[in-house]
């Protein structure tokens, strides 16, 4: 029978959530670097026991662990991400010019085919790629070096690369997302890059349309359909049909547009997941009740799911790693709050239930499904 | 024998338990010590220093002798009791946060 296996990143520590196809029984297994800050933990798709995993402290610094095992047993690997050359300078919150400096590792993303092949988001703002594992790290400077890179800025949270999405048709073909940039598109496994931003209008930036410096917060793609990208955007739900050419908005009829995670259905590339949350001031869903909206139309058309979460009281966030889905047969939805409560559906977002309710707020979410 | 007393998140992170030995053949300094230990317990490069700049982190703090020796220089002497191995260097996370 088919397992399920949710790697859960928490503010002090990493947790591991098993169970088998059904989806009801489950085992909690942690923490794993307990008191750390474990921004995001991912497992390799060409091979599922390949495991890599964030862990910072503002004490600490950065360490990225692997496991070979599925999580059993953890190796510290390589930890130096030093900027390729001089790294100049971004703009700081007040405008002024602020040094590139590395603070965490954000989001791995292994490759799709070689499990020694890893990507690495890190903050301030770059990109970095290992060939070997996780023990050397390679920037891809292209990124930063675009000729846009000393006008980003940070957004609350920092000046993150976040969202890393390979595209399974054509292995040069690299999307990345940065609060508060926007999207980047390469075409040649990472050497070039150019913004893909067009459609998208933030209020609160000088230009409201300008091809650079909107507040993404997360994008998502179905593997079958790569040209379709959906994006959740500090305000507005948004798709392109086009690779990222152009954007339009699909917000429909959302209770509210802002929010933080995305994603796609595993098996209908149309089914869309958000969680809304009330404003940029209030992190929290509207009207204290948790719900998980999804579009089977791609967007414009929400239907708000909540049997099963909190729907009175609830003033938890959901962050933009927190949310993943499995490839069983019935899709499974899976998110975690800041309450520490991760939320599992195994239909598809029609009924949920929490794995577990007392976590350290939660990073991040993802799931690999076993075979 | 140089003794290093290292905070509860290294002690894991370098899977040791207790005070860490090393052995230095010549002058006893933060940089050498540090440089013994990174050579020793590779997974602390980073954790303790810059690894570009070698600057300490800014939440860690090096205590020995009941002296806060932070702000000393890399290269300066270390206490004769943490060079004897009488006195351990401590390697403190700073308290911090809420």
């Amino acid at each position: 029978m088919s397992q399920v296996r949710v790697l859960v990143g928490t503010r002090k520590g990493a947790f591991i959530l098993t169970a088998d196809g059904t989806r009801d029984q489950w085992t909690v297994n942690g923490p794993h670097f307990a008191g750390w800050e474990i921004y995001h933990v991912k497992g390799s798709p060409a091979d599922p026991a390949r495991l890599y995993a964030s862990q910072s402290t503002s004490w600490f610094g950065q360490v990225v662990q692997r496991s070979d095992d599925g999580g059993g047993t953890w190796q510290p690997v390589g930890n130096t991400f030093t900027y390729d050359g001089v790294p100049g300078t971004h703009q700081w919150y007040d405008g002024t010019p602020h040094p590139w400096e590395f603070a965490r590792v954000w989001h791995l993303e292994p490759s799709l085919t070689d499990p020694d092949t890893v990507y690495a988001g890190v903050e301030d703002a770059g990109l970095f790629r290992s060939t070997d594992g996780g023990r050397e790290w390679r920037e891809l400077s292209g990124l930063r070096r675009h000729d846009s890179g000393s006008s980003w800025q940070p957004g609350a949270g920092g000046m993150c690369l976040h969202t890393i999405l390979l595209d399974p048709t054509d292995p040069a073909r690299i999307f990345i997302a940065i609060s508060a940039a926007g999207v980047f598109r390469s075409e040649d496994a990472g050497t070039t890059w150019q913004p893909v931003n067009r459609g998208l209008r933030s209020e609160g930036i000088p230009d409201p349309n300008a091809g650079v410096g909107h507040c993404v917060h997360r994008i998502a793609m179905h593997p079958s359909r790569p040209d379709v990208l959906f994006m959740q955007k500090h305000w507005d739900v948004m798709r392109s049909d086009d690779r990222g050419d152009s954007w339009h908005e699909v917000s429909g009829n959302l209770p509210t547009d802002f929010g933080f995670p995305i994603d796609v259905h595993a098996h209908e590339p149309e089914t869309v997941y958000v969680v809304p949350i009330t404003s940029d001031s209030e992190h929290f869903p509207p009207d204290g009740r948790l719900r998980v909206y999804r579009s089977r139309t791609g967007g414009n058309e929400w239907e708000g799911l909540t049997a099963g979460l909190p729907q009175k009281d609830c003033y938890v966030n959901v962050l933009r790693d927190a949310m993943a889905v499995d490839s069983l047969d019935s899709c499974g939805v899976y998110f975690g709050t800041t309450g520490g409560q991760v939320y599992a559906s195994a239909d598809a977002g029609d009924s949920w239930s929490p794995i577990v309710r007392d976590l350290p707020a939660v990073l991040s979410v993802e799931v690999q499904t076993l075979p | 024998m140089i003794r290093v007393v290292l905070p509860a998140h290294l002690r894991t992170l370098a899977q040791v338990s207790g005070e860490v030995q090393v052995q230095l053949q010549g002058p006893v300094t933060q940089r050498e010590v540090l440089d013994a230990l990174e050579a020793r317990y590779p997974m602390l490069r980073g954790t303790i220093r810059d690894q570009v700049t070698y600057r300490r982190r800014p939440f860690v703090r090096f205590f020995a002798c009941e002296q806060d020796l932070s702000h000393e220089g890399p290269d300066a002497p270390l206490p004769d009791a943490v060079a004897s191995g009488a006195q351990p260097l401590l390697v403190v996370g700073a308290m911090a946060g809420g």
